[in-house]
């Protein structure tokens, strides 16, 4: 026996042992059940009975139900604005606290957690004060004579739960963002000044593409798990806001249905996964055009 | 014969036989053997990379070898982990733990012996006493010069009285004035306490003014083991002369005759006889090169100044060291300039450039050495 | 001179936006005090006077205690699970090479990316199946899931920040493997461990997605809070209940700074950072 090897498999024994543990755990807590769900689809549920017998038939309700596929496609819709209007506040916040916070960076950051560090039903909730007939929002503007009748398209919308959410996920974007920026070489940027690059054109070309990282990985952990979200939109969403999330719950929860609720689930998780891989190739491809 | 004896009687501390290491495609460590004897000051010296950490490393116990054997007092060390070694070791980095203060780090290995709180804290005073720290029990770690770090390292290894100190570039994180005063003083402490000391260096000089004996290693092969006097009169190859120190290298041709007479013929230097002592290659060689140090050839400025051999050149350039000058001087027929080194005595002038000048040398200060 | 005018003037663009921004951040969280505090039961302006009933009216809410108990049982033992958790894994991932390492450790940080109602779903689907009644440490276990990936990103640094030597300078002079970890690394990642608890505790005690499907007959205070949100007349009571869990919230996060920033001194004022790791592609 070579020795070399004994010894690579010593080091390598250490580290898989020591991981062991936590990896079991995520393979009983997260893979296992992952699959189960994956396959609960497949079977039927009969009150509380479950009929292990493969059937496509919850997973072509899913696909094909109009009111499936209209509630997934505003789910998606509504994940995509909250991405979208996420990053697009959150950029120019990391810019500034990244290079205008001067030495106040750190209390920068700091006051920008704060706010989510409050109970997130009770944001959630305060958002319905905030944008409701009655609410706040309406009182201010009012008051401040800009209306005459209190804003209606503001709650119990899909628009409430876009806001409420690009409220709940602003430090996910703002931080990878910041410390992608953060990572920047600031002797590029002279560097690309020297060379007679105006500031707009100087931001295209050197600090977004190198920022994207930080954006791409904002983009994927909001996009994702907010189609996850059922609390925002049963809370503010009202009818024409409720998400596929809120199907899923009542399937599992209510409807005794967990079959179908899994069928659901599986295939929002699918396309998600699905357009978080169309964006990652595309934004690759966009980053190597642009650095060659 | 004396010499001889002495050898005999002293026990191997360290032997390695043999020591292959291999990471992945690399060989860091491609066959070394040597034997290091108790209470000696032993140095491994050699450029970056050559495998110098490795082998410490291995004798520490930190990694096993890939082929071959070490044992330490006459025990084989194969799968013995590093604690439970006789030897100790001060890192480059001096690796003082940050959350203990200075008594912490010299009493930790102390701990483990289960002495008391007396015996424990009568024996850091001591080692602390040793490495001219007294008082600083309670410093922090923080607050530590680097000088102190290092006396620290060495307290808290010396303090398990180890059977081998070994000890990686200890002194290269110093400045040039700290540095030579801990050279003195880690030969002097060596002396005092008796332990082996195995130090790591690629700093010729360092090695050439503490050691007993050094091993010169390249491309993790040692290619000489010797005392500094003999390594520097002596060097083996044509690699570890222009490591250590320097040398005017010129090609020649070693001659043997029926006699067994050895000599060497080097064109316009003519035919220069050698002992068998001078001689690092087999007698058969043909081609081989001839060294001289700078120091031992000299320019002749009297008429009158004679040496066994002498030959004619032209100044070309001229370098002023304050105590010595070097030259270096053309001389038609040989490919490269030599470089002559001068003691400025009094009275001695400074040669100008393009001045003829004698260069003497006398033909027991010439080394034999391979041809490339 | 005109170029350092113009900077000036974007810096200022940017500044107001900011201003703005943080305002739109803060507009819950300022509501929140302002409720608990009015005398009114309707959450809405105009305001009435100033009171402390709401606060004191929490006291008698039974139900509130008994959660609460539940709450920091939960959150206490997720942040001590998941803290031990990411003791494993970080330490593999910063000291050895090891097969598969780069998926395992993304498989790990998986459930940040995951939406928080699957690995809920999931989870229950699996102990239905396994006949397991939902209690307390169903609750426990998906906190856990969901909180390693944070203490991994956070004591990652902590373990990678170690230099090596020192590990090996403590085997040298004699310790064995554990006593190493005891006295050499354990007290050098301290910070990181209680950067780490504290995290996950706060995570897990505001957790509601998941408790909502892996809570039995004992509610969490999330929970608890969804309950409440239904009658009108309780909610100046969970204005208070909320604003009070803000302050706790808040003193915690300082403890977490200050802690994090023992942990890398040397990184300094990048609050964070840890949690921009996870983005490190
Ligand atoms: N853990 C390792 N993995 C892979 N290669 C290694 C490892 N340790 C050392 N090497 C390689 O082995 C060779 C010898 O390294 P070593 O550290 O022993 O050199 P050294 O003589 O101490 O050099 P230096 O004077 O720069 O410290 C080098 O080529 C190095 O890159
Ligand atoms: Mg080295």
């Amino acid at each position: 026996m070579d020795r070399a090897i004994s010894l690579f498999d010593t080091d390598s024994k250490r580290g898989l042992s020591l991981i062991g543990l936590p990896f079991g755990f995520s393979l009983l807590l997260l893979a296992a059940p992952l699959i189960l769900i994956f396959f609960l689809g497949f079977w039927k549920q009969d009150y509380l009975i479950l009929e292990r017998s493969f059937s496509l038939d919850n997973y072509i309700e899913a696909w094909t139900e109009p009111m499936y596929r209209d509630l997934m496609l505003r789910s998606l819709g509504i994940s995509a604005s909250v991405t979208f209007a996420t990053v697009l506040l959150a950029y120019p916040m990391a810019y500034f606290i990244s290079f205008h916070g001067g030495n106040r960076k750190a209390l920068w950051l700091f006051l920008v957690t704060i706010p989510f560090w409050t109970s997130y039903l009770l944001r959630v909730f305060l958002w319905k004060v905030i944008l409701g007939y009655n609410g706040v929002l309406n009182s201010l503007l009012d008051w401040l004579g800009l209306i005459e009748e209190p804003l209606t398209f503001i709650l119990y919308n899909a628009n409430a739960v876009v806001i409420t959410l690009t409220h709940a996920w602003a430090p996910f974007a703002i931080l990878p963002i910041y410390v992608a920026l953060e990572k920047i070489d600031r002797s590029y940027l002279e560097a690309a000044t020297d060379l007679g690059d105006g500031p707009l054109k100087r931001f295209f070309r050197i600090t977004l593409p190198l920022s994207m990282t930080g954006v791409v990985g904002a983009a994927l952990i909001i996009f994702i798990p907010t189609i996850g979200d059922y609390v925002t939109p049963k809370l503010v969403g009202g009818k024409d806001g409720l998400m596929i999330a809120n199907m899923i719950q009542v399937q599992f929860m209510k409807a005794n249905n967990a079959p179908l609720g899994a069928s659901l689930a599986v295939s929002a998780m699918g396309i998600v996964t699905m357009i978080s891989v169309i964006f990652l190739t595309f934004n690759r491809r966009w980053l190597r055009k642009r650095g060659s | 014969m004396k010499e001889l004896d002495k050898e005999v009687t002293k026990n191997n501390i360290v032997e390695l036989n043999e020591v292959f290491k291999h990471f992945g495609e690399i060989a860091a460590l491609d066959g070394v053997s040597a034997q290091i004897s108790e209470g000696e000051f032993f140095s491994l010296l050699g450029p970056s990379g050559c495998g110098k950490t490795t082998l410490l490393r291995l004798i520490a116990g930190f990694e096993e070898p890939t082929k071959g054997t070490i044992s330490i007092d006459n025990s084989p060390m194969f799968k013995v982990e590093a604690n439970k070694r006789p030897t100790n070791m001060v890192f480059q980095s001096y690796a003082i733990f940050p959350h203990l203060n200075v008594e912490e780090n010299v009493g930790y290995g102390l701990i483990r012996l289960n002495l008391g709180k007396e015996e424990t804290s009568r024996r850091v005073d001591e080692m602390l006493q040793l490495v001219d720290l007294e008082g600083y029990n309670s410093r922090p770690a923080h607050a530590l010069s680097g000088g102190q770090r290092q006396r620290v390292a060495l307290a808290r290894s010396l303090i398990m009285k180890p059977k081998v100190l070994l000890l990686d570039e200890p002194l290269s994180s110093l400045d040039k004035n700290l540095r030579e005063q801990m050279q003195v003083e880690l030969r002097n402490l060596q002396r005092t306490v008796g332990i082996t000391f195995i130090l790591v260096t690629h700093d010729q000089e360092e090695a050439l003014t503490m050691s007993d004996r050094i091993a010169v290693m390249f491309d993790g092969k040692i290619i000489q083991i010797a005392t500094p006097q003999e390594l520097y009169s002596r060097p083996i190859s044509k690699r570890v002369a222009s490591f250590i120190g320097e040398m005017n290298f010129i090609e020649g041709q070693l001659l043997i005759d029926e006699k067994g007479k050895t000599s060497v013929e080097a064109g316009i230097l003519g035919k220069m006889d050698v002992n068998r002592d001078q001689i690092a290659v087999p007698l058969d060689s043909g081609l081989v090169t001839i060294g001289i140090r700078p120091e031992m050839m000299s320019l002749l400025f009297e008429e009158r100044d004679r040496t066994e051999f002498e030959i004619g050149g032209v100044i070309k350039e001229s370098a002023y060291f304050g105590d010595m000058t070097y030259y270096t001087v053309e001389v038609s027929g040989l490919n490269s300039p030599l470089t002559i080194s001068m003691r400025n005595t009094s009275g001695r002038r400074i040669l100008e450039n393009g001045e003829s000048a004698r260069i003497g040398w006398g033909s027991e200060s010439l080394v034999i050495l391979n041809k490339t | 001179m005109v170029e350092k005018e113009r900077v000036l003037k974007i810096n200022k663009k940017f500044q107001i936006f900011a201003y703005a921004y943080l305002l739109f951040l803060y507009l819950p969280v300022l509501l929140l005090p302002i409720f608990a505090f009015n005398d009114s039961t309707i959450i809405s302006f105009p305001l009435n006077s100033f009171t402390f009933k709401w606060f004191a009216g929490l006291t008698e809410e039974t139900y509130l205690h008994e959660s609460l108990k539940n709450s920091l049982f939960v959150a206490i033992s997720t942040s001590i699970l998941s803290t031990c958790l990411g003791i494993l894994a970080s330490r593999a991932s910063a000291r050895y090479e090891f097969f598969g390492k780069k998926s395992i450790l993304s498989f790990l940080i998986l459930p940040l990316f995951l939406p928080e109602i699957i690995v809920g779903v999931a989870l229950l689907v699996v102990l239905m199946q396994l006949g397991l009644a939902l209690t307390l440490w169903t609750v426990i276990l998906g906190h856990t899931l969901i909180c390693t990936p944070f203490s991994i990103a956070i004591l990652n640094s902590a373990f990678a920040n170690m230099d090596m030597s020192l590990e090996e300078a403590s085997l040298d002079l004699g310790e064995t493997r554990f006593g190493t970890f005891k006295r050499v690394i354990l007290p050098m990642v301290t910070p990181g461990l209680i950067s780490s608890i504290l995290i996950c505790f706060t995570i897990s005690l505001d957790e509601f997605i998941i408790a909502f499907f892996l809570t039995g007959t004992e509610t969490t205070l999330p929970v608890y809070i969804w309950g409440q949100l239904r009658f009108p007349a309780k909610l100046p009571g969970v204005m208070a209940l909320g604003f009070l869990m803000l302050l706790l919230s808040l003193l915690l996060l300082s403890l977490f700074e200050y802690f994090r920033r023992r942990t890398n001194r040397v990184i300094d004022d990048q609050v964070n950072l840890e949690f921009g790791n996870l983005f490190k592609s």
